[in-house]
């Protein structure tokens, strides 16, 4: 390992699997309940959270010693709510249909709790670098559990994944369809997010059982 | 050595292995185990679980007889092969015809539900080391009886793996469950395949088949009739009160559920208040209704008007009111527990399925919906109930020490 030291890689890697934030510390649901009927929003979507908290965790860990603790959440809205817009911007300009699908869900990364917790938890308190990791790590342990249920979501609910008919038309009845398979119409709807993310957390649990809390 | 003889002695070699909960769930079903207890006192009962499920399957019996019959009558009776049944026992109703028909589409859904959801709870037992639950069966019962005749039975066989996995086991199997497992089931299919669990076509076997054909079966229900402002169509009330109308599987014989009810109360495995204030709720909500229409406040251009126009009597007869009063409210995990709980429980079922009903044209049935929904609420009202109590004692014996 040249690039990154043994703890950098931790860093990285730890919210992916045995530390991740959905999973584990059951942070940022509502986003991965709202956008994750399709794959295509769900990608936009990591890959925005990817940006703010990697950019974000600098920021602020650059500013960490000049923050008055008392204000130090409104700072950290501040540097979140620049870097939203960048996105949001960025996306009305080059992607202006899939800005639309994901409406508000862009300016609602603000409001996601993983993104103030690394600020709170990592930034305020480690070197840039490290905390440039930890904000990539966390954002990408976000992104593989959106990826995962968008996935599962668009091609059980609609069929489709990035909106190619892979298991055949529908409406035509060709693939699957033409020997009665259907869309699972419960797939689409938010309650289902929720159960395929229980399912997720249920299978990483019991493989690896020292996650289980204890009661 | 018999047959009995014979398992108990494999019961031995199987004895600490790996599929001995399989093994035990199949003996036990069959013979009484050749156990007895060693040591201490132990509470002598006649109705342990499985004899209490064995009393609801055994009320659920003549539902599912008569279900058959009426699947194949519903569709015959289109097609012109019968007349219309005149009383209970008419041979037009109870006929070799009938009975071919319906069996052929009414057994396999029952042939799904319990191999299916038996393999799982199975496979859970055998991984988790535990012996195997007899909660299934009466879900397993229950399940063919609640969806229309013609669903494919691959989504059958999807929505009991969902209810019973997610519905059930995650949260520990039998006795552990927050919401009924049959419902769950039927609400899943409900929202993932609404064109096979509504409209106007599934209900009457050979509807879909016959789409835009001039001999074309109409699949209709009162509800959905009425949800469109139709009316009751042919059918009197003594067709709706006997059962000879088209609707879910089993829950059409109004006459049948409350024999299977009257089993239910006598046996004291289902609660009679449950059921009660279940019924009491349906007609509150209905007497509004009718209310509202006489008041004048909804005329006939109001696309309510045709169900808040139905007496509120007659709400008990059609839909499945009654039958999700005797056989889903009442289920005793996820109800409520206490007695006064159990009053509010019901009443509340009751009145909001009637709600869901009206103002719902999507769904013209909400009785689901309404019990899966007090499921939910049932652990709170228990929690206040006997918390009411504790206050109140309390407060006399500050009375007593004063």
């Amino acid at each position: 390992m040249g690039l990154l030291s043994k703890k950098d890689t931790k860093l990285i890697l730890d919210p992916l699997t045995d530390d991740n934030p959905i999973t584990i510390q059951v942070l940022g649901i509502c986003s991965a309940l709202a956008i994750t009927a399709q794959l295509k929003p769900s990608i936009v979507m990591a890959v925005s959270v990817i940006f703010v908290l990697g950019l974000g965790n600098v920021v602020i860990s650059l500013m960490r010693n000049i923050i008055p603790s008392k204000i130090r959440i409104i700072v950290q809205l501040i540097v979140v709510a620049t870097l939203v817009i960048i996105v949001d911007q960025v996306l009305k300009a080059y992607a202006y249909t899939l800005s639309k699908e994901l409406s508000v869900f862009i300016g609602l990364i603000i409001t996601n709790c993983i993104i103030m917790g690394r600020f709170e938890a990592f930034a305020l308190g480690n070197k840039p670098w490290p905390s440039f990791l930890d904000g990539v790590g966390n954002a990408l342990g976000y992104g593989v559990i959106l990826i995962i249920v968008g996935f599962f979501r668009e091609l059980l609910g609609s069929g489709t994944l990035f909106g190619f008919q892979v298991l055949g038309n529908p409406i035509t009845k060709t693939g699957l369809y033409s020997i009665g398979y259907e869309n699972n119409g419960f797939m689409v709807l938010p309650p289902m997010a929720l159960i395929v993310v229980g399912i997720i957390i249920w299978v990483q649990r019991s493989r690896n059982p020292s996650l289980v809390e204890e009661n | 050595m018999g047959l009995k003889q014979s398992l108990h002695k494999m019961k031995m070699k199987y004895e600490g292995t790996k599929m001995a909960p399989a093994f035990n769930a199949i003996h036990t079903f069959l013979y009484l185990p050749n156990e007895t207890t060693h040591n201490g006192t132990h509470i002598k009962m006649a109705d342990d679980l499985k004899r209490t499920m064995n009393m609801v399957i055994l009320s659920l019996v003549p539902c599912l007889i008569f279900g058959i019959f009426n699947a194949g009558y519903q569709h015959n009776i289109q097609i012109g092969l019968v007349d219309a049944a005149a009383g209970f026992f008419s041979p037009e109703f109870w006929n070799l015809d009938n009975f071919s028909i319906g069996a052929w589409k009414v057994l396999p859904l029952v042939l799904v539900s319990y191999g299916v959801g038996l393999l799982i709870e199975f496979i859970f037992a055998v991984i988790k080391g535990h012996e195997v639950e007899e909660g299934y069966l009466v879900t397993g019962m229950l399940v063919p009886l609640i969806v229309p005749v013609d669903i494919p039975l691959w989504m059958l066989a999807v929505a009991v793996i969902f209810g019973v996995v997610i519905g059930k086991e995650v949260f520990g199997g039998t006795g552990m469950n927050i919401l009924n497992p049959a419902l769950t089931i039927r609400a899943f299919l409900f929202f993932a395949y609404p064109t096979w669990m509504s409209g106007d076509k599934v209900w009457v076997t050979g509807a879909v088949d016959t789409v835009g054909q001039p001999d074309a079966i109409s699949g209709e229900t009162i509800l959905g009739s009425l949800a469109q402002n139709n009316g009751f169509q042919q059918w009197d009330l003594m067709d709706q009160f006997l059962g000879f109308i088209p609707g879910s599987v089993g829950e059409t014989s109004k006459l049948l559920i409350v024999v299977g009810a009257l089993i239910l109360i006598l046996s004291k495995i289902g609660s009679w208040r449950i059921i009660l204030s279940t019924l009491v709720g349906a007609l509150t909500m209905g007497l509004i209704f009718n209310g509202v229409v006489s008041q004048g406040w909804v005329t006939e251009s109001s696309k309510f008007f045709g169900l808040m126009d139905v007496p509120f009597w007659q709400h008990l007869f059609i839909g499945s009111i009654l039958f999700g009063a005797v056989y889903m409210a009442t289920d005793p995990v996820s109800a409520s527990q206490t007695n006064k709980g159990k009053w509010i429980y019901g009443f509340l079922i009751g009145f909001i399925s009637i709600m869901i009903r009206v103002f719902n044209p999507a769904y013209p049935e909400g009785v689901f919906l309404a019990i899966l929904l007090m499921n939910v609420f049932a652990p709170t009202i228990d929690h206040y109930v006997v918390e009411g109590n504790i206050k109140k004692r309390a407060k006399r014996l500050k009375v007593k020490t004063a």
